[in-house]
């Protein structure tokens, strides 16, 4: 990209710098209104009606004795939707409240405002429901016999009949994950009085969510005003509708603003989640140990409704052969559909599961061929200009998978003395482990994924630019979920123009396009991009038609001085620009998944050190360390927490975190039971970055949300696998599983 | 609802009497929770925070409203070592022994480190007055007691003999905050006797008495009857599959768990 | 019934109906809503408030129970003109991302350094063990209170 004068040295908290944020303080002192603070006049109280079955015929349902009680305004169920009876973001399978048959445990069946949150639960409590319970179907490899499958990806490049001198086959299993954003869903719908509604809810793409909502209220685009509102996390749950089309229907329904705020247990089952997977692979190289042929059988199970399936399998398909060069590749992946709650989103999207299976398999391949295992995958190191191995795209850009293997081995292991202190030994302060007890070990992994979306999607993000006496408005629909996305516009727009007076301003659907999702790490490359592009435009307009030479919060400057004041710019009222952002151009795969899917990748390494209490399986996790591909970074503090943050959730997956199901139910719906890392288990993590630029990203920047997540789980699991010697092959790791039992 | 604030235990037991069906409220960390998921909704409460008669410490007495935070200091070292294991400081800083007493979970925290130095549990009521439960006769099953709809816990009491030599540990699967997969007490009197008590292997706390009966008086046990006490240990156990565990983990973490305790009681001695 | 209570230094009545949490008061009846509700089961603190000088989940607080009490929530932390020095550590330092859990942090960091000025990093990791974040990975979070446990505070 072009265009940048020198201003990024001379405009204060521009790219660059650790810039604060500018919801930070709000946040500090707890004046952040997040979607669940929102609060409106008259409001009513919604809550929701759900299966306690995974597979059920609903037999009875009477709404009338929960209408009956005081305070309660509206009981409604799928005879109640106005339009389309269905949404769903690539297929529109899911029905709005149950249409009859229950598909999943926790499947929404009815929805209720009333006066406050009592009332609308006891609303709830007084609908009456019949069941007629069914066999749930909940076993993944009977839904691919069965055909019951939402997607299949074929992937065939080179010689299927390929073959190698070492052979290592394995089987791999990953538990589904839940995100667990500390913030539930929430909303509040507010109807306008003339058969329209506007809504406040937890998303991560307000006109996604636009498009599902008014075909199902039978309202036309503009009678749906979507708002974006504060967020407290995502990580792939807010990726799809959960009360959005309910909380419009009690609002319209009543005539009065409804909110709704799901509980902890309610959250679990409100949001997709991470597709559990399971995984069989080939590995076949020659004696130097360079892939011949890998060969990949991958399942997910989608549970019942298709949501994003379809593109987290493509991820796990293309992706499926790791940041290795290899020309025979032959992946059958499938998602199937089952009475599991329904999977979609979560960082790493397919991406992850993969990459436990693939860096496991390189990691037996090594122990095979008597060769360290980081050398191996140097030896196979993709690289710019190299073939996708699963699909044949030429690496566009940059891929420095070797670079962060050699930066990573720098970093320095930490030396082996065993602590004294309980809170640094496995167990911790439960006092289980003497030090003598424990046993380390060091695992590596090194992961990738795309950035931004693929397959010819067409992938956009747009911008609005505004200058007034007071200083420069940003305007995107882009949410921001904490990740930092509005710090780094304000940045971006400071150095492209000088002005270091930038506000970002969240516009909801009617008043701007699309800037496409949060999530597959491309919010800074594309609304990142968007606001480059929109600043500079602005600035270059701005120069020409007053003939100066650069910009300042006092005006346009020649030779130093300002020559025409931000007010007299803006004489004639505010100076606009706006953009529409588009990444270089993909396509769809053939009928053998070859083509160039994907606008970009990013690749990260990361190293796990753990101690291991062998005799009772508890595990400590060190450090993890980590090189991770980034083009250039706009914000060192932002980046540092998205790596740390990210690098947690992996370890989450590794040792702490999966959904426990049986028949259908998630067993441990709670912070009780599903057990996310506290301060006392995280890690230490020293980490490297490797700068090569993108070749489109804003200043060469890179997304740089996924790849913590991806490869730290495998490395994790590799160093306890180092530390006990013993073959693990599925995540979390659990401590029977550690000590054999 | 109707609450009511005793400040004397006195007012408790009247309001015991005047209010039968009341829900004790102590720390809250239980009842609270229960409330909130809307499976508890109590039309009385007697609050218990103010009652400073359930809160002394001291003369082989703890308080049922001493908090698990006052506990991290005890004098006795496993009961301040299981108590910085309990919950969280936010749930320490409220949660009482009491309240753990009287919820009587199989995976309470306190429960073995009572059942290892064979502690009474002081009841009282309006209409009987004081009486005294040893520990096995208090706890009778999954989150049930001995105690009646009258009564109130009001104190730990200890034995005459509780020896300084006490170490507690606890398996969880992450480092705070954790539900007990298996825990462990272990107490060797002056005498040799041992007390090997565990929490989360059984309906209540347990002692596991065959091994306490091997490793009596032995004061360099060797490998082999180590070994034997560990087995025993795994055996004598009644864990279940569950959420958290299996049967098979927990009875093979108890074995290893007490054997680790009693060694370091034993390098103490 | 009706309950008296001082918060964040000034006399506050509520009116509590059964048995809701002190949370829910503060949230909804009080218009504080700088104490956040993400589990309701004191397991993951963006709830923590100090009540009569202990650090404790509001969620498993009994709003009758509070008649009398003194409360201090996030927002009664900072004054007219100045963030308390922890809250203005968290920002510099990029401790906050999606700041879910920032309140509950901020009220037992605030707590924590009250009563040990100069905890070491084990014992800011002790302290605030009874705090989730997700976002984060606690890093920039204990980078942030380890410089404030370093200096003068």
């Amino acid at each position: 990209m072009t265009g940048v004068t020198d201003t990024a040295s001379r405009v204060r908290g521009g790219i660059g710098e650790s810039a604060v944020r500018p919801d930070g303080v709000p946040k500090v002192v707890g004046s952040f209104a997040y979607a669940s603070d929102l609060w409106a006049k008259g409001m009513l109280w919604g809550a929701t009606l759900r299966s306690p079955y995974a597979r059920a015929r609903v037999a009875r349902l009477e709404t009338a004795p929960a209408l009956a009680l005081d305070g309660v305004w509206a009981v409604l169920t799928q005879d109640d939707v106005p339009g389309a009876p269905t949404f769903g973001q690539l297929e529109r399978d899911q029905p709005v409240l149950c249409d009859g048959e229950v598909r999943y445990w926790g499947e929404p069946v009815a929805v209720v405002a009333a006066d406050d949150l009592h009332a609308a639960r006891r609303a709830v409590a007084a609908i009456e429901i019949e069941y007629e319970a069914l066999e749930p179907q909940v076993d993944p490899e009977e839904a691919e016999e069965r055909d019951d499958v939402f997607h299949r990806i074929r992937i065939r490049r080179g010689d299927a009949d390929a073959l190698g001198e070492v052979v290592v086959e394995g089987y791999y299993e990953t538990a589904s994950q839940d995100q667990a954003p500390l913030g539930t869903e929430a909303g509040i719908a507010i109807p306008d009085g003339e058969g329209g509604v506007d809504l406040w809810a937890t998303t991560q793409w307000i006109h996604v969510d636009h498009e599902q909502i008014h075909p199902c209220l039978a309202l036309d685009p503009d009678q749906v005003r979507c708002h974006p509102a504060g967020i407290g996390g995502a990580f792939g749950a807010r990726e799809d509708i959960s009360l959005h089309i309910h909380l419009c229907m009690l609002a319209l329904r009543t005539g009065r603003p409804v909110k709704m705020v799901y509980d902890r247990a309610e959250s679990f089952v409100g949001h997709v989640k991470r597709h559990g997977a399971r995984m069989w692979y080939r590995h076949e190289a020659d004696h130097r140990g360079e892939l011949v042929r890998v060969q990949a059988r991958v399942l997910l199970d989608g549970g019942a409704y298709a949501h994003t399936s379809k593109a987290v399998l493509a991820n796990a398909a293309y992706f499926a052969a790791g940041p290795y060069r290899c020309d025979n590749v032959v992946v059958d992946a499938a998602a199937v559909r089952t009475n599991n709650p329904p999977c979609g989103a979560m960082r790493g999207f397919g991406a992850v599961q993969a990459c436990f299976a693939y860096e496991s398999q390189m990691d037996l391949l090594a122990a095979e061929l008597g060769i360290d295992g980081m050398e191996l995958r140097r030896r196979n190191a993709l690289a710019a200009g190299d073939p996708m191995p699963t699909t044949g795209q030429i690496v566009e850009g940059s891929l420095p998978v070797r670079e962060v293997i050699d930066a990573l081995e720098e970093i320095p292991l930490p030396d082996d003395a065993v602590p004294d202190d309980a809170r640094h030994l496995p167990g911790g302060i439960g006092l289980t482990t003497p030090p003598d007890r424990v046993r380390r070990g060091v695992g590596y992994a090194v992961g990738f994924k795309n950035l931004a979306f693929s397959e010819g999607f067409d992938d956009y993000a747009d911008a609005r630019i505004v200058l007034t006496p007071a200083g420069v408005e940003v305007h995107t629909a882009a949410i921001e979920v904490g990740q930092g996305l509005v710090t780094v516009c304000q940045q971006i727009a400071r150095s492209v123009l000088g002005i270091e007076q930038v506000t970002v301003v969240a516009d909801d659907t009617s008043e701007i396009g699309s800037a496409g999702s949060t999530s597959a790490s491309r919010q800074t490359q594309m609304t990142g991009g968007a606001v480059y592009r929109v600043a500079g435009e602005l600035r270059r307009k701005l120069l020409e038609r007053f003939g100066g030479d650069d910009l300042s919060d006092e005006g346009v400057l020649r030779d130093g001085e300002v020559a025409v004041s931000l007010a007299e710019v803006c004489a004639e009222g505010p100076v606009e620009e706006h953009v529409r952002f588009r990444h270089p151009e993909t396509h769809p795969t053939d009928e053998n998944g070859q083509g160039d899917p994907h606008a970009g990748f990013a690749v990260a390494a990361h190293r796990a050190v753990v101690d291991v209490d062998p005799d009772l399986g508890l595990v400590r996790v060190v450090r993890v360390d980590t090189a991770q591909d980034v083009g250039r970074i706009l914000n060192p503090a932002a980046a540092r927490g998205q790596v740390e943050g990210g690098i947690l959730q992996g370890v989450g997956l590794a040792v702490l975190e999966s959904l426990v199901l049986d028949e259908g139910k998630i067993l441990n719906a709670s912070f009780t039971d599903y057990l996310l890392a506290t301060s006392l288990d995280a890690p230490e993590v020293e980490m490297r970055f490797i700068e090569e630029p993108d070749h489109w990203g804003p200043f060469g920047a890179k997304g740089m949300g996924e790849p913590p997540t991806i490869s730290s789980t495998p490395a994790v699991v590799a160093a306890i696998r180092d530390a006990i010697g013993r073959h693990l092959y599925r995540v979390p790791v659990l401590p029977e599983h550690i000590v054999g039992l | 609802m109707e609450i009511v604030r005793p400040s004397t235990l006195d007012e408790v037991l009247s309001a015991r009497v005047e209010m039968p069906g009341a829900e004790l409220l102590a720390g809250g960390t239980d009842l609270m929770v229960e409330i909130n998921f809307g499976h508890a909704c109590p039309e009385h409460v007697i609050a218990l925070r103010r009652v400073d008669d359930l809160k002394d410490e001291g003369d082989g007495r703890i308080g049922a409203g001493v908090t698990w935070a006052r506990l991290e200091s005890s004098d006795h070292r496993a009961l301040a070592q299981l108590a910085r294991t309990v919950g969280s400081p936010q749930i320490r800083a409220a949660g009482t022994i009491g309240g753990n007493i009287g919820t009587s979970s199989p995976a309470g925290d306190g429960l073995p480190w009572l059942a290892a130095v064979d502690a009474e549990i002081e009841v009282a009521s309006q209409a009987r007055g004081v009486r005294r439960v040893p520990w096995n006769g208090f706890f009778t099953g999954v989150k049930r007691n001995t105690l009646e709809p009258d009564e109130v816990v009001v104190a730990v009491v200890l034995p005459d003999e509780v020896p300084a030599n006490q170490e507690f540990a606890k398996i969880g699967r992450r480092s705070a905050m954790v539900i007990s997969t298996v825990s462990a007490c272990v107490v060797r009197y002056d005498d040799g006797r041992v007390h090997v008590a565990l929490g989360s292997v059984a309906p209540t706390p347990l002692r596991a008495t065959r091994a306490e009966e091997l490793i009596a008086a032995e004061r360099d046990p060797s490998k082999a009857t180590l070994a034997e006490f560990s087995r025993l240990v795994a055996e004598e156990v009644r864990p279940i599959t569950d959420l958290r565990s299996t049967e098979a983990y927990r009875r093979h973490a108890s074995g290893i768990l007490s054997r680790r305790l009693l060694e370091r009681c034993l390098a103490r001695c | 019934m009706l309950i008296e209570m001082t918060v964040n230094g000034e006399p506050r009545i509520a009116t509590v109906t059964g048995a809701e949490s002190l949370l829910n008061v503060l949230r909804d009846e009080l218009r504080l809503p700088g104490s956040k509700n993400a589990c309701e089961q004191g397991e993951c603190g963006s709830c923590s408030v100090v009540l009569d000088g202990e650090l404790v989940c509001s969620c498993l607080v009994m709003a009758a129970d509070c008649d009398g009490s003194e409360v201090v929530t996030v927002e009664g932390l900072a004054d007219d003109d100045w963030l308390h020095p922890v809250q203005a550590a968290l920002v510099e330092a990029g401790a906050v991302q999606c700041g879910f859990c920032t309140p509950g942090f901020v009220v037992a960091a605030a707590h924590l350094f009250e009563h040990h000025p100069h905890p070491s990093r084990e014992e800011i990791q002790e302290a605030l063990s009874g705090n989730i974040c997700r976002c984060t990975g606690y890093g920039a979070i204990l980078r942030a209170l380890e410089n404030l446990a370093g200096g003068a505070t």
